[in-house]
């Protein structure tokens, strides 16, 4: 259609006229031909399971009777269910602290990393970055060991002062020992992210600053600080994702501290036990559809509140 | 460019001594599990239950017995995990770089029908967790007899919305319209200038977004876990985690498992260790784009 028009188009209008009617068509054909692979991907494992969750999560299986439209029943159930709200709970308890935590400590290693320029420091930014590389599940297994009281060295290190060492598998402990876990994963990742943005940076500004009679201190809050906000928003989300569906660490440490993590620890522990040892895939279901709508929503309340701040969005 | 190199290199030098100390320890907290690993991956069981220093080497250090025995086990189930594990990194880091890549270019560069709503879509799901895909795709999946497979594992992993977010505002900026422009006026296909002029300079966007696919496919845990039951599919993670169960379960019986997974630990870390300090270079210009616009 665009093409005819261009056609048509009088010999008088210019030429770059005539190119743009063309490219017009083209642009859509070759805009989606781009665009379509992974279109088909998205709508394939990411539209269609959420719908199909959705969809599963309106039924419920019984005895007698077989599959049946229960409408909202599983979310109320959930929603009432204390072993997901304890998990829920836990998780929210959780990311209050964790996320807090992992960006200042990755905020701090990132500025000075920034200011200091020796071997030294470029050493350490690749080791701090190094826990990255691990899988979870393998850093779970590594600490896991650390806190074991046959093979850890906890006893030993307290032992030298006399005092008894912590467990940090036991009931009262296993948050702070998840704590370190999770931060000593993401903090480095996250410092990489900030310290890549502080490089960003125009180095004149803060000569600029310093002219004007500004400190270190000073430079770091008023200047480094407000100009990598959108680089933190975006480590806030990711974290807040990451955190509040906390599977893999509770999942590898259940097994080292039994009775501790029972199967409901975290909600998409408890989805999990519901959907693959009670092949129980509707309430499975809508506990995923849940969680996952309650993540969204929390995110893109942030979003909404932070989107001054000219967010990465 | 060239004026903020300078700028920096005129800058003397900055060595502030307590920071370095401070730096000192945040290295020791941030390498010790490593170093455990590396010590008691030396140890036979007597000598990691022997209640000596945890920290340190025993007077018998036998890494190649471990590793023969890791290799070994259970008719060398642990290579199978690490070569799954490798399949699933690049068949679904590879796919889904492609996808992003090719996703992020189009979105970019050409005004199509309906663009700034599909893209509004594939930020929304940026926000999506991926877990929360899991039981349905697996539920998806096992209608059409496709779990228990290598499938299950790969085709879910070439899903990476933020790589074409990544992709898109890297092309966004460092393709020029006018480069692309003059290819066009100078007879270039789209195809032919998207794969010589675009890519090249999408380049370092194109290695970060490879990688973090691969990290994220070679780290995966609750996918394969859910749709595999056939141990000889596993992913070293899923491996690793199984023993550590068997280990945990019967404390007695498991005292040999115990050096297997502390090897089998060791050994699983290095390939990714080896692929981020060897392309450290380039994945470090393209991770700065996703925070800074």
């Amino acid at each position: 259609m665009t093409l005819l028009t261009s056609k048509r188009a009088p010999r008088a209008q210019a030429k770059t006229h005539k190119i743009r009617g063309k490219v017009h068509l083209r642009e859509h054909l070759m805009g989606w031909l781009f665009v379509g692979p992974f279109g088909i991907v998205f709508l394939a494992f990411l539209i269609a399971p959420l719908a199909y969750a959705l969809y599963l999560s309106l039924f419920k299986k019984q005895l007698i009777g077989g599959t049946s439209f229960v409408f909202l029943d599983n979310y109320t159930k959930a929603f009432t269910d204390p072993s997901f709200l304890s998990g829920a709970w836990f998780v929210l308890r959780f990311s209050l602290v964790a996320i807090p935590l992992q960006i200042v400590i990755a905020l701090a290693m990132a500025l000075i990393l920034d200011a200091v320029t020796s071997l030294f420091a470029r050493f350490s930014r690749l080791m701090i970055f190094l826990p990255y590389a691990i899988p979870t599940v393998i850093g779970a297994v590594m600490w896991g060991f650390l806190y074991s009281r046959s093979f850890g060295p906890l006893s030993d290190v307290f032992g030298l002062f006399g005092a008894e060492a912590p467990d940090f598998l036991s009931s009262n402990l296993i948050f702070y020992g998840l704590l370190n876990i999770t931060t000593w994963q993401w903090a480095g990742y996250y410092m990489i992210i900030l310290y890549a943005a502080l490089q960003g940076i125009e180095p004149t500004l803060y000569e600029a600053a310093r002219m004007d009679g500004a400190g270190k201190w000073q430079i770091a809050v008023r200047i480094k600080i407000p100009l990598i906000a959108p680089a933190l928003i975006l480590i806030l989300v990711f974290s807040l994702i990451g955190t509040l569906q906390f599977f893999n660490e509770p999942q590898i440490l259940r097994y080292l501290a039994a009775g501790t993590i029972g199967t409901d620890f975290t909600p998409n522990m408890y989805a999990y036990q519901q959907a693959f040892a009670l092949a129980n895939f509707n309430y499975g279901s809508a506990i995923s559809f849940a969680l996952g709508g309650v993540v969204f929503i929390c995110v893109y309340a942030f979003l909404f509140i932070t989107r001054k701040r000219r967010s990465f969005l | 460019m060239t004026d903020r190199t300078s700028a920096r290199a005129r800058r003397r030098p900055q060595r502030y001594l307590p920071m370095q100390i401070l730096l000192g320890f945040l290295v020791i907290y941030f390498l010790v599990p490593f170093w455990w690993v590396i010590v008691n991956s030396s140890k036979d069981s007597p000598g990691l239950f022997g209640g000596d220093n945890t920290l340190w080497f025993t007077d018998k250090v036998d890494y190649f017995g471990n590793l023969q025995e890791l290799f070994t086990y259970g008719g060398g189930i642990y290579g199978r995990w690490i070569l799954n594990s490798t399949l699933y990194a690049l068949a679904g880091g590879i796919g889904a770089t492609i996808l992003a890549v090719m996703a992020g270019y189009g979105f970019a560069k050409y005004r199509f029908a309906a663009r700034r709503f599909s893209f509004a879509i594939v930020l929304g799901a940026l926000m999506v967790p991926a877990t929360a895909l899991v039981i349905p795709t697996f539920i998806m999946f096992s209608r059409l007899g496709l779990t228990n497979t290598i499938w299950a594992v790969i085709l879910p992993s070439l899903l990476n919305p933020f790589g074409v977010y990544l992709m898109h505002v890297y092309a966004r900026d460092a393709v020029p319209d006018e480069i692309l422009d003059a290819a066009r006026v100078d007879g270039a296909g789209e195809v032919r200038t998207f794969f010589q002029i675009a890519l090249p300079l999408m380049r370092p966007a194109v290695v970060t977004v490879l990688l973090l696919s691969a990290v994220a496919s070679w780290n995966n845990y609750f996918l394969p876990l859910a749709m595999l039951s056939d141990n000889r599919l596993f992913p070293v993670t899923v491996g690793l985690g199984l023993w550590q169960g068997v280990a945990s379960a019967n404390n007695a019986g498991g005292t040999s498992l115990w050096s297997l997974i502390i090897m089998g630990a060791l050994v699983s870390v290095i390939p990714l260790i080896i692929a981020f300090f060897s392309l450290q270079r380039y994945w470090r210009g393209g991770l700065s784009v996703g925070g800074l616009r």
